[in-house]
């Protein structure tokens, strides 16, 4: 029966409820998004590092997981960790930021090639110039790009070599001399990406490296793609909760007015169950069973919504940002929704709940 | 006075504080119910009669005096107690039929029963009820759709789906025509003199009035006439 009356309500003031739906559904879909984004972003970084085809990873001292920082390191590192017991490939590389979370990469083409086992070209081919460079096909595809064009980067003009397929390395590509002297970091890189012999001799050859270089972030792959998680990315977690400390806020705003509104408005309701011997319980439980629906609803709606994100940014900015979808997040999104719209839906449910039949009937 | 009545005031006094000033709504009522008796309580507006109906229905407490319904001392419940009180043994009738709009005329049935924590199934009283107000037809429609003599039935059938010691109705007919009023009075002596209900009818109207088994006439807090 009150799920009948709660479903009767809803459906009474259907722009509020659906107003209230929506609301709810944005502020999930923040939650999902930015989470989706954060995860996608870093999954598609741990995904180009891994396309390398490299064993170990040797960072400069001091460097962040995933740092933007462009050459901190002598390139003469790439010969010293060549010249180690059961390496077979040492390339170095070099990454440089442009705007937001675009970077260019410098290396050897040919020492990358032998190490990755080279790029798969979806258009045009190999660089022959100083002034060429190559795209993925993400980035191609949201900028418009394809071989030959011209793109305008670092104050200066490069022709598209190639498109090449996505998950290799870096989004644009340029050899690591001209990005060296572009920079005005002659001799400098980022990192190395080593190839051992045996996957079997990885440990060894890192316990080796960390004997001989103190000091310097040392990864196995598997290590490094497993460290690039939004824990260990300084300040993403912290800011990931603010998102969702404002959406929460969101939440409750929007349940709040949509739920004291709702109880002005059914004052004279209200005053009428209370005079049938409707128990303050008994008004509480209405009016939460309908946040919870509003909730469930918004919820789902959210989830909703995090797909249509996803399509829209990878329609519009596939190089840019990467968003996953999260179910693992489904749950807490609606979790924490529904917190939100509970404490909104207290004051109301309170007042509600103490409202005096006899001044809720006369209540015109 | 009769030897065991549904309905037993003693002494009843409120007085109700409007700022800085004391307004005393009942100034000492004395007032006996007999089960299954039709009782008007009639009289202007401000004589107290909207007060006694308040306290006798458990939605109001007096400030001294006793209050007995069906054995229940009143005055000494605490707000929870009334609030079950009114579940139980009181039934409600307003001027302005007080149906949930956004229900059936079953459904506003069906939720008193919910509310005191019964389900209609099963009650082949209720079916005689329906019958008799003449609303079997008329159920699945909501308030909106029905008439306003029809919206009164559905709320007098509501007041009595808990099979309540008490109907208490508050100008029953005061938002109705006068063949919707007379029609809704028919169905309140039917109630009465079929099934035994105990009717505290309360009105400013003679005519209303003359429906009644006995008619006590209130005025400046106090019963100043009782026909009984």
């Amino acid at each position: 029966m009150i799920n009948k009356l709660v479903f009767e309500n809803l459906k009474h003031r259907p722009v509020r409820t659906a107003l209230s739906i929506l609301a709810i559904g944005v502020e999930v879909t923040m939650m999902l998004t930015l989470v989706g984004l954060s995860r996608g972003m870093l999954a598609d970084v741990a995904r180009r590092a891994r396309g390398v085809g490299a064993d170990i990873v040797v960072r400069p001292p001091g460097t962040s997981l995933i740092g933007l920082s462009s050459a901190p390191m002598s390139e003469k590192m790439v010969d010293f960790l060549r010249r180690q017991p059961h390496v077979t490939h040492a390339v170095g590389s070099m990454t440089h930021p442009l705007s937001g979370v675009t970077t260019i990469t410098g290396v050897d083409l040919r020492e990358f090639d032998e190490i990755s086992g080279g790029f798969k070209y979806l258009d045009g081919g190999p660089i022959r110039n100083r002034d060429e460079i190559l795209v993925d096909n993400f980035y191609a595809r949201q900028n418009n790009l394809r071989a030959g064009s011209t793109l305008y980067l670092l104050n200066r003009n490069w022709r598209v070599a190639g498109v090449v397929e996505e998950g290799k390395l870096a989004r644009l590509v340029i050899p690591l001399d001209v990005l060296q002297d572009l920079t005005a970091n002659p001799g400098r890189i980022s990192q190395v990406w080593v190839k051992v012999d045996h996957p079997a001799n990885v440990p060894k050859v890192i316990a080796s490296l960390k004997e001989k270089l103190p000091g310097y972030p040392i990864y196995s792959m598997e290590e490094l793609t497993s460290l690039i998680s939004v824990n260990n990315v300084p300040g993403l977690k912290a800011f990931i909760t603010v998102i969702v400390a404002l959406a929460i806020v969101v939440g409750f705003l929007v349940v709040f007015l949509s739920m004291y509104t709702a109880v002005l408005e059914r004052t004279r309701e209200i005053g009428i169950l209370k005079a049938l011997g409707a128990s303050p319980f008994y008004i509480l439980d209405i009016l939460f069973r309908e946040t919870l629906l509003l909730a469930l609803a918004g919820t789902l709606l959210g989830i909703l919504f995090s797909y249509l994100t996803r399509w829209v940014i990878m329609s519009w900015a596939p190089a840019s940002l990467t968003q996953m979808i999260v179910p693992d997040w489904w749950g807490i999104a609606g979790a924490i929704a529904l917190a939100g719209a509970l404490l909104g839906a207290s004051y109301p449910g309170w007042r509600a709940a103490r409202q005096d039949p006899i001044e809720a009937l006369a209540y015109e | 006075m009769s030897e065991n009545p549904i309905i037993r005031v003693r002494d009843l006094r409120k007085v109700y504080r409007v700022g800085e000033v004391e307004v005393h709504a009942l100034r000492g009522v004395n007032l006996d119910v007999p089960r299954g008796e039709f009782l008007c309580v009639a009289g202007p507006s401000g004589s107290g009669k909207s007060t006694l109906f308040h306290i006798l229905g458990g939605l109001l407490a007096p400030t001294s005096g006793a209050v007995f319904v069906d054995g229940h001392d009143l005055s000494r419940l605490s707000d929870s107690e009334r609030t079950a009180l009114r579940r139980r043994m009181v039934g409600f009738v307003f001027q302005k039929f007080n149906l949930l709009p956004t229900l059936t005329a079953a459904d506003n049935i069906a939720i008193a029963r919910h509310i005191a924590g019964r389900s209609l199934d099963h009650d082949p009283w209720f079916r005689q009820v329906l019958d008799l107000l003449g609303i079997a037809d008329r159920l699945h429609h909501k308030p909106s759709k029905l008439s306003g003599g029809e919206q009164q039935r559905v709320a007098i059938a509501r007041a009595i789906v808990n099979h309540p010691a008490i109907l208490l109705a508050d100008e029953p007919t005061g938002n109705l025509d006068s063949q919707n009023s007379a029609a809704v009075l028919r169905v309140l002596r039917d109630l009465n003199e079929r099934l035994g209900q105990t009717i505290l009818l309360i009105t400013h109207d003679p005519v209303v009035a003359s429906y009644a088994h006995r008619v006590v006439r209130m005025l400046d807090g106090r019963i100043v006439d009782d026909t009984g």
